[in-house]
């Protein structure tokens, strides 16, 4: 690597300590490079950075006299400490960028854990990434491991693929819960790696152009846009330009760390110093997880009790009855007899396709005992009707309904049955024997199984040795219960506080338990549990976790010997209760001619768009997988005259524009315009104005938007108002109406009567950016709907200010007709919803009130969840449906200050006492407004012993934990 | 002992017998103004211990009892109540807490709510908790909100204001380090005292005791240097609570900055004037609005009083509410009143307008007013000035101080190099070394 020895003059030496890697260059007086090299670290940055330097010393001359800077996120403490100048990364990368390629105007350059964007030419700017970082190096890493290829591969990949599929580009975790459906359902693999790119690249611009355009010379830099070619396609599409990666694109910091050095340190001192560098031993920390070697072997007698009975497959001549359990990172089969003797079992990791696998266990099953009586068999997990389908299953069973019927063979009282997978948490409470209250993880997979994999993989180790590690730990670290990613910085953080490895293992397990007890369930103490809980999933097979579980808890639990083994058990057993004479499960023979083919189409039935894949199978079978209805399956449209959310769309289609004198002007068809659009509309047709409205909202109008979007954290309804805005402008329409209103209708049903702040003030967001497009007209006045009286006097104050020619009097004749409209746009879906009520009661159907804010009738932000519910064969009305019919305000322990709120209030207080209905939430990720009413509307639902059942949304698609939610409920519902 | 009392809707009440046996504890937000506050309550009779607890405790106890979803100053504050109730520091059965309690479309003024489901999760149904608000929710017996209690309130907030903002012009030039935090140390007590013993509250006392701050101020000798001007915004807590924004001020203070926190009052005539843009806006009761306008008008008195102390002195007077309202004007409307609100902007306007062009704009992970008012106004206000350098960030317990503060570095650092540059072209700027001394 040694460039140019001999030198004389003065050199520069630039570290860049990365959170994977370590970078180090160094410069003579012309800037020209002497040395350079890149390495990975494995944590072990004091050793590699002295190591690195004594290195320069010996091959590089005159280095002993050389000025020196450190950059880069996880050499701040160790500049501090060590007296070497710290530059802050961007930076350094900026002042590289100005001195190597004059002409830039942007930098793009993703990191490990960091994506920033600068903006070099007119105005400069930086931006890096804030507290979500998704969409970098290491949300690749965690992809690939997920695609089960290496890095490099995924590049070949990406550059074979046909088509892209939406994947959430905000977090690796939603990516994940995206893309494990698509594998579970057969999607290619190129397909996925382009996807993954894609939605890297969104995510990037999305979340760090905030309004500004990216244009000019653009340059791309860091790791991964230096290894992965196909990202920088990715970028050159979106942005429509091509952008170059240069030579050495992977030294920018550390060459700007280099260009800024000032200090002289003499090398040795400096090497000296980082060597004895030892953190300060300040670090959080919890109790040791067992005081010493004899608590832990009590422990371990304690469980090993927890035990079944196991025979031997091989020879076995009784009835067989298989249970499956396809999950999303794992598969796991069992073989048991009559009297649940354990023959079989197998505990694989999917790679991305559970078919093979599955095929191979039942192979491995013929192969043991080539006359196997298989009498019955079930599949549960992710992978459910796949796998069913693929090899003649005999049953599926929803997999909270497998897990409590495995958990019951160990401790037939059990009271709360939690399991930690691979990335789900599923827990639930028992009362009377059935499930009465679910919690699924959604948001967040950081207290799963896979997170402390991805921690050990990285630390190098396996899951089993790190998880030993940390047993008798000394001091665990108190890591707190944090985001995947963050818990990166987090755990580097302590290492360098000179926490060991036994701690932080320890730490981590720790708080993959506090994930689970305080943001999954919720729970303060082990009394809201019960006295009798049973633990399972892969993850509690790890004597660690369930240790921090049971000190946390403060209670002894239970976890059977087969914890991994659970919905697999529960589904043989399962099974085994259908009394079947024989299973239809491929024989031995058909096993041997399966072939299994997928292709991805379009549905196109429906504005929802599905991507389908169409499974083919050996003997012609199809199975069509990614379809909320039954559209494509059956070629019939699905029946929706008990889906109130279709009937507000049907009724909002009506506004059409009518011709007027006043020009056009549009209305974005979002927020708490949704709603309003029959008062808006009718107000200024009455006004004479020609009212164009946005449609409901897809990806493409979301995508065209999503430069403009300055807060990457705001709730997804509000991001996708850019997308309407940005369609109306494109649609030449130049007159655009989005009003701030801090207060909605009075509804008589809470203390007050407010929005939220988001829906509020959003026009204020939209006017910044809009209101320098030249000859755009944007009102955002603030205006006062609740008080009609006052409201058109108030409004033809500022309307005169925008449009000429407007008196009072029309505004009040209009404002009159837009009160009237707005009422009876809300009669008539009371009176809908109130047949459908009507009828469902006759047909004797379930009804299900799918309570959210009026905009989540808008299918992009639903994803189409009110028709995967109608195929259920239930009935849905909307909150507000209900909500009228509770005719004063209930009592709240909260505020209830928001009318959207308070009608989920009334209509939870109005269900609660309704046998035939239930309430489901709908939740966008991020309502920092939702935090308070989720608990509320479920404190209201469980005071009446009802099942409270929310979905979060947001921009992901994956309707699988959906389904899971509302399987459970209905398979409860109706026991 | 006090019998627990309930109202109507269940509500634990504070009786007027635990105002004789009860210790009430209040949470930490601004140090120099609540320590200065608290005497007010001492006045009145009340047994009150302001919180000074930190660490990641706070936060972790915050985690348990309370949504984790919910904004980050309720956890905290919940946080420190319940820690401190766990902590065996005090009688359970003869503790009250306070808290503030707005009405406003914001989730913080559900913190009361919360913080008594808090209360029951963590088993501590027999606390009392008082709500600390001007709108007259929730009456207890035990504690009254009074026009003269109101006004000693209103004089607290006027000296922490003064106190801290000459803090801030003094601190990172004073030439023996410790003498302002000396002067705080002496005027808290001094404070205490006077307030404590039902005194300082009135026009000429607040104008002469505003003189004094001003004069010692002017004693310290400082020598004035080139220094990065950084000024920090954002949602109240956060902003002023060293527990909420992992020590902000300290952090910059040890890079070299010059910090500039606009004071509290602002915010306080922020949340009255609201109700005269309601009025203006969607109409309402005009007898209300000359009553709030009253209110408001004496708040500008106060005002008055600090900026004409400080110019007295020679110090740079703190900006009138009136001109940060005038800079926001066609930049964000009037009605956007949640949380900060417009101040939000308005306060970054003034702050880039006065030379402190760095900002950091801080937030609660999520918090809904500032999408719209903090980062979705970064865009405008760098249009209005291009010079300005802002950084906006996040606090949650699951952000990790080292990423807060890799991302103000850049904003330091780019800051620095503005410096540097002005620092090359003194002709434009000169690099002013200014030394002033003692004079008696």
């Amino acid at each position: 690597m040694v460039q140019e020895k001999g030198c004389v003059g003065m050199v520069r030496v630039g570290l860049d300590i990365g959170s994977t890697t370590v970078k180090c260059v160094v410069l003579d007086e012309k800037n020209k490079i002497l040395y350079k090299t890149y390495e990975r670290h494995y944590s072990q940055i004091t050793e590699k950075i002295s190591e690195l330097l004594k290195r320069v010393k010996e091959q590089v001359k005159n280095a002993g006299d050389a000025v020196i800077a450190m950059s880069g996120s996880a050499g701040m403490g160790i500049a501090d400490a060590c007296g070497i100048d710290f530059i802050q990364e961007v930076y350094a990368t900026r002042v590289a960028a100005n001195t190597f390629i004059p002409n830039t105007d942007v930098v793009i350059e993703l990191g490990g854990e960091d994506a920033k964007i600068l903006f070099l030419s007119g105005g400069m700017e930086v931006r890096m990434n804030g507290s979500c970082a998704g969409g970098t190096g290491a949300f690749i890493d965690q992809m690939a491991t997920l695609l089960n290829v290496p890095i490099e591969q995924l590049n070949d990949l990406a550059e074979q693929h046909e088509k892209t599929y939406t994947i959430a580009s905000r977090c690796g975790v939603f990516a994940k819960t995206d893309i494990q459906p698509l594998l579970n359902q057969g999607a290619k693999k190129t397909d996925i790696a382009a996807s993954i790119f894609m939605a890297v690249v969104n995510q990037t611009i999305a979340g760090l152009a905030q309004g500004r355009e990216i244009k000019g010379n653009i340059v791309y830099l860091g790791g991964p846009l230096t290894f992965i070619p196909q990202l920088c396609k990715g970028f050159d599409k979106a942005l429509k330009t091509t952008g170059i990666c240069p030579e050495n694109s992977l030294y920018y910091v550390a060459l700007g760390a280099a260009l800024c050095a000032e200090k002289g340190a003499d090398l040795d001192t400096a090497i000296s110093k980082v060597e004895v560098y030892r953190g300060t031993g300040n670090f959080a920390f919890n109790k040791p997880l067992f005081g010493n070697q004899k608590e832990l072997d009590e422990f371990r007698t304690r469980h090993a009790k927890a035990t079944v009975k196991k025979g031997d497959l091989k020879n076995f001549t009784g009835n067989v009855f298989l249970g499956i359990d396809a999950g999303s990172t794992t598969v796991k089969g069992v073989a048991i007899a009559e009297d649940n003797t354990l023959l079989y079992s197998e505990y694989l990791s999917n790679s991305g396709n559970p078919v093979p696998i599955v095929k191979s266990f039942l192979e491995h099953i013929y192969a043991i005992n080539p006359n196997v009586k298989i009498t019955s068999s079930a599949v549960t997990g992710y992978g459910e009707e796949i796998i069913k389908n693929a090899f003649g299953i005999d049953d599926g069973i929803v997999e909270t309904v497998a897990h409590l019927t495995a958990a019951k063979s160990f401790m037939p009282d059990v009271e709360f049955v939690i399991d930690i997978g691979g990335q789900d948490i599923k827990c639930f409470k028992i009362r009377g024997g059935v499930i009465d209250n679910i919690f699924l993880n959604e948001a967040c997979s950081s207290g799963c199984g896979s997170f402390l994999q991805t921690f050990a993989n990285a630390l190098g180790y396996s899951s089993e040795e790190f998880s030993k590690l940390g047993l008798l730990a000394k001091q665990p670290v108190d890591l707190g219960s944090r985001c995947t990613v963050f818990m990166n910085s987090s755990v580097k953080q302590a290492q360098k506080d000179g926490a060991t490895i036994e701690d932080i293992s320890a730490g981590l397990c720790l708080s993959v338990v506090k994930n689970a007890l305080y943001k999954v369930i919720r729970v303060a103490s082990p009394r809201e549990l019960g006295q009798k809980i049973v633990v399972q999933g892969g993850t509690f097979l790890n004597d660690a976790v369930l240790r921090a579980f049971e000190q946390e808890m403060g209670t002894n639990v239970i976890r059977p010997e087969i914890s991994g083994l659970m919905g697999a058990y529960g589904a043989a057993l399962y099974a085994k209760s259908k009394k079947n004479t024989k299973s239809a499960v491929l024989t031995c023979a058909q096993l041997a001619d399966f072939v299994h083919e997928i292709k991805s189409v379009n549905c196109g039935g429906c504005s929802n768009n599905c991507r389908l894949t169409v499974n083919t199978f050996s003997d012609g079978r199809k199975f069509i997988a990614g379809n909320r209805c039954e559209k494509p399956v059956t070629k019939k449209s699905p029946d929706e005259s008990f889906n109130i959310y279709q009937y507000k769309l049907k009724l909002l289609k009506e506004y059409t524009p009518k011709q007027g004198k006043r020009g056009r002007i549009g209305i974005p068809l979002g927020l708490n315009l949704f709603e309003l659009l029959p008062f808006w509309y009718t107000f200024l047709t009455e006004l004479d104005f020609e009212v164009i409205t946005s449609p409901f909202s897809n990806r493409k109008l979301y995508l065209h938007g999503q430069q403009t979007i300055p807060s990457d954290t705001v709730c997804f309804p509000a991001k996708l108002m850019h997308g309407h805005v940005q369609w109306l402008l494109d649609n030449g329409i130049t007159n655009i109406f989005y009003p701030c209103m801090s207060y909605n209708f009075d509804e008589s049903l809470g203390d007050n009567h407010y929005n939220c702040p988001v829906v509020a003030y959003y026009p204020e967001v939209i006017y910044s950016y809009a209101k320098d497009i030249e000859g755009v007209k944007l009102f955002h006045e603030f205006v006062g709907i609740h008080r009609p009286k006052d409201f058109p006097k108030k409004i033809y104050e500022e309307l005169k200010n925008y449009f000429d020619g407007i008196t009072l009097k029309e505004v009040r004749s209009a404002a009159k007709a837009a009160y009237a409209e707005y009422e009876s746009y809300l009669q008539k879906i009371r009176d809908y919803g109130d047949d459908i009520i009507r009828r469902a009661e006759e047909q004797g159907k379930q009804i299900i009130v799918l309570a959210g804010r009026p905009y989540h009738a808008d299918p992009e932000i639903n994803h189409g969840i009110d028709k995967l519910i109608t195929s259920f064969d239930v009935a849905i009305v909307s909150e507000d449906v209900v909500s009228c019919k509770v005719h004063q305000k209930i009592h709240t322990d909260v505020l209830n200050q928001w009318t959207y709120h308070s009608r989920m209030y009334a209509a939870a207080e109005y269900v609660s006492k309704h046998d035939n209905m239930n309430l489901v939430q709908l939740v966008s990720f991020g309502c920092g407004v939702d935090a308070i009413t989720t608990d509320e509307v479920r404190a209201i639902l469980e005071h009446h012993g009802k099942i409270y059942t929310q979905i979060k949304i947001d921009e992901i698609t994956n309707l699988g934990a959906v389904k899971i939610r509302l399987r459970s409920l209905l398979a409860t519902v109706r026991q | 002992m006090a019998k627990l009392l309930y109202d109507k809707t269940g509500r634990l009440l504070f009786t007027r017998e635990m105002k004789e046996e009860y210790t009430i504890l209040l949470p930490m937000m601004a140090k120099i103004h609540f320590n200065i506050l608290k005497n007010v309550f001492v006045h009145y009779g009340y047994k009150v211990v302001l919180l000074e607890t930190e660490g990641p405790e706070i936060a972790q106890v915050g985690l348990k009892y309370v949504h984790n979803d919910t904004c980050y100053p309720a956890l905290l504050v919940i946080g420190q109540f319940i820690h401190a109730l766990q902590s065996g520091k005090y009688d359970v059965n003869k503790t009250a807490l306070m808290i503030t309690q707005t009405g406003g479309g914001c989730r913080a003024s559900n913190y009361i709510h919360l913080l008594r489901k808090a209360l029951v999760k963590s088993g501590f149904e027999q606390v009392p908790v008082i709500s600390l608000n001007l709108s007259g929710l929730e009456k207890n017996s035990g504690f009254h909100m009074t026009i003269p209690m109101i006004r000693r309130l209103a004089a607290g907030l006027i000296y922490g204001d003064m106190l801290m903002s000459l803090d801030n012009q003094v601190k990172p030039y004073e030439i023996s380090k410790g003498d302002s935090a000396a002067l705080i140390q002496k005027w808290t007590q001094k404070l205490t005292d006077i307030l404590a013993g039902g005194h300082g509250f009135r026009r000429k006392e607040i104008a002469q005791i505003l003189n004094e701050i001003a004069e010692d101020y002017a004693k310290i000798p400082i020598k004035k240097v080139p220094k990065i001007k950084v000024g920090i915004v954002g949602e109240i807590y956060v902003k002023y609570s060293s527990l909420g924004n992992n020590n902000l001020e300290q952090f910059l203070y040890e890079q070299g900055c010059e910090v500039n926190m606009p004071g509290m009052m602002g915010f306080m005539m922020f949340k009255i004037d609201n109700r005269l843009e309601d009025y203006k806006l969607y109409g309402g009761n005009k007898m209300k609005y000359v009553i709030v306008e009253k209110l408001l008008n004496y708040l500008k008195e106060l005002e008055q009083m600090v900026i004409g102390s400080q110019m007295q002195y020679g110090f740079t007077p703190i900006t009138k509410y009136e001109h940060t309202k005038s800079l926001v004007k066609g930049v964000v409307g009037y009605g956007s009143k949640m949380g900060e609100g417009w101040l939000l902007t308005g306060e970054m306007l003034e702050l880039v307008e006065s030379g402190f062009e760095n900002i950091v704009c801080t937030q609660p992970f999520g918090c809904l007013p500032n999408h719209i008012n903090g980062k979705g106004m970064i865009r405008q206000i760098k249009q209005k000035n291009s010079k300005a350098n802002i950084v906006a960030i996040d606090y949650d317990p699951g952000a990790p101080r080292v990423n807060q503060e890799n991302r103000i570095k850049l904003m330091l650092a780019v800051a620095r190099e503005e410096l540097n540059n002005q620092a090359k072209q003194p002709e434009k700027k000169p690099v002013t070394v200014k030394v002033r001394t003692v004079t008696k």
